[in-house]
């Protein structure tokens, strides 16, 4: 086994054995994340008359025009809306849940340990479990299921936790000495939050936000009982597994990472552009 | 709760209130509450829901309020629920020593090893850019590369490691395995990773400086301190394998089933009840290793500081 050690410590600039044994596990590990997600944007590819598997025998983009086609058994485009307007509105709603829910956990209150676990028993509850319980109270109250009511009450059970043990990491490395001087200073609780808190998390409360975008996005597991008659964009691949199995699938796959790039992408401009706005406030004021 | 807050401000005399405030819990819960209620009433009233479900009677065409305790002991007693439970255990277990080791490893050359805080920041990027594609289609990725006529195998052939291509590479507990460790190594790497970043380097000095190997620094100063993560990491990771059930369906070709996938056949058929005592079961089967695991480190009292 493989077990790193100092190398580094101490100003030494020679890099120990250890730091090379995990370079060196640290590119196989890599390779492996992204050897398999490599051969599906290359198949996405694929040739006319090609298959799912090689050899390719030819390149062209029908497989991506496949998408916009209303096909048999899947509707991509209007569920890629469906989809992100759902995690949209699950970032929202569990952004602002979570990041309050953190500040409140910055103290000790009577019940905190009770919401702890109840978030962490929400966490590693089996997912498919979520759903079948969520499904089974609309069945006895006989409401019908759909996307903005059982679906998204279903996957805030995993994004809210999740936000929350976020919210630990982030709130951790906020120092309350700005506050504390806020209040010395005058300020009103709110000011206090609205103009030194909140801006000092800011960059992390983008990430709570992203992470929330992103679970929600690709989430079936707890979705599939949930959803009702329309389905969300990683259903309807799901289904489109099942029925049929053509290139498109990996257009689709090649297609959704080349989304998932855009986001990731957008976010931290945001985030650098914050940053180097606040060290142009720090520099004026200094 | 009064008395305590009274003495709380005599604590601090210097800290001014402009306005008179509400009592700090009545604070902290308008704060907590949203998000307690939703869970509550999302995932706890729906977990006990199916708890009573569980004991209800059925047939065809409904199920009807009893208190049977028929579905558990069918349950308890046919073959198949002891098999998928050890088959999902096994899952389980491989893939959290196999993640726990890479993640380990992972996290330490991250925090360690990379000196330069930008590099550290695009390397973890690296690591968890392939979380934001879906999870169904980073199995179904796997399909071409591990097939008989995969990338995998055409590579092993072309370097001449083998005549034949290999044939246990895909739709086996191999294949599985690789999936799951694919998916959910990240899981491990976050939060030890995030463990880690908190030990202060002095520590690790004054170990060399006391003459400790690098093996010794490891076992006493780095592990310890890496406990709280090393925990949430094992509690992700085991929770993720014992909750799928599309891996195993999709990556085994039909060879091994899951708990959760033997419940989902259930579901579809409409079976409440029982798929209802078989949830149960398992939720209780999850708690009660989480809980071990959450005995051996108090998750809480790191996390929350």
């Amino acid at each position: 086994m493989v077990v790193g050690s100092s190398g580094s410590v101490g100003g030494s600039d020679r890099r120990s054995w250890t730091f090379f044994a995990l370079l060196a596990l640290f590119c196989v590990y890599m390779a492996f994340l992204y050897g398999p997600m490599a051969v599906i944007y290359v198949l996405s590819f694929q040739g006319e008359n090609g298959g799912v598997t090689f050899p390719m025998t030819g390149f062209s983009l029908v497989w991506f025009a496949d998408i916009w086609l209303p096909g048999q058994m899947a509707n991509i485009p209007e569920s890629f809306n469906r989809s992100v307007t759902l995690a949209a509105t699950v970032s929202i709603l569990s952004t602002v849940m979570a990041v309050a829910a953190g500040l409140a956990f910055r103290r000790n209150f009577p019940g905190s340990a009770f919401i702890f676990y109840l978030a962490v028993a929400s966490l590693v509850m089996p997912s498919l479990l979520v759903g079948f319980g969520i499904g089974l109270g609309f069945r006895l109250l006989d409401l019908k299921p759909s996307i903005f009511t059982s679906a998204l009450g279903a996957q805030l059970t995993w994004t809210l936790p999740f936000g929350l043990l976020a919210m630990f990491a982030v709130v951790n490395r906020f120092n309350r000495a700005w506050e504390e001087a806020a209040t010395d200073l005058g300020a009103t609780s709110w000011q206090k939050l609205r103009y030194v808190t909140l801006p000092i998390l800011a960059p992390g409360i983008i990430g709570v936000a992203m992470g929330a975008f992103t679970l929600s996005y690709d989430e079936y597991a707890r979705t599939t009982l949930t959803v009702g008659p329309k389905n969300t964009l990683p259903l309807e691949i799901y289904a489109l597994i099942s029925s049929a199995s053509s290139p498109t699938l990996f257009a689709i796959g090649t297609l959704t990472t080349t989304v998932s790039f855009l986001i990731i992408g957008l976010t931290v401009l945001m985030v650098l552009r914050l940053q180097r706005r606040r060290l142009a406030a720090t520099m004026k004021s200094g | 709760m009064q008395e305590a807050i009274g003495a709380t401000n005599k604590a601090w005399p210097s800290m001014r209130w402009s306005r008179p405030c509400l009592p700090l819990w009545v604070v902290s819960w308008l704060q907590a509450g949203p998000l307690a209620l939703v869970l509550f009433v999302l995932f706890a009233l729906p977990t006990f829901l199916f708890l009573i479900v569980s004991f209800f009677d059925y047939d065809r065409t409904g199920i009807y309020p009893a208190f049977m305790l028929d579905n558990y002991h069918d349950l308890v007693n046919s073959p198949a629920t002891i098999r998928v439970y050890l088959s999902s255990l096994k899952f389980a277990f491989i893939v959290w020593a196999v993640t726990l080791v890479v993640g380990f490893c992972v996290a330490w050359f991250l925090i360690h090893h990379v000196r330069s805080g930008t590099i550290r920041t695009v390397l973890f990027l690296l690591c968890a850019i392939p979380f934001w594609t879906s999870g169904i289609i980073r199995t179904i990725a796997w399909i071409p590369f591990l097939g008989r006529n995969g990338a995998f195998n055409q590579m092993l052939i072309e370097f001449r490691f083998t005549e034949k291509p290999l044939e246990f590479l895909l739709f086996s507990d191999f294949s599985v395995i690789i999936s799951y460790v694919n998916l959910f190594t990240l899981l491990m790497i976050g939060p030890i990773a995030n463990s880690m970043a908190k030990i202060d380097p002095a520590l690790l000095e004054a170990a060399r400086d006391a003459g400790a190997s690098r093996w010794r620094t490891m076992v006493d100063v780095v592990i310890p301190l890496s406990k709280t993560g090393i925990a949430l990491g094992s509690i992700l990771v085991f929770t993720q394998v014992m909750g799928d059930f599309f891996v195993v369906k999709a990556m085994s070709g039909g060879q091994s089933a899951s708990v959760v996938s033997a419940l989902s056949v259930e579901i579809q058929a409409m079976q409440y009840p029982p798929a209802a005592a078989n949830s149960m079961v398992l939720v209780v089967f999850t708690a009660i290793m989480v809980a071990g695991m959450m005995k051996v480190v108090d998750v809480r009292k790191e996390l929350v500081k």
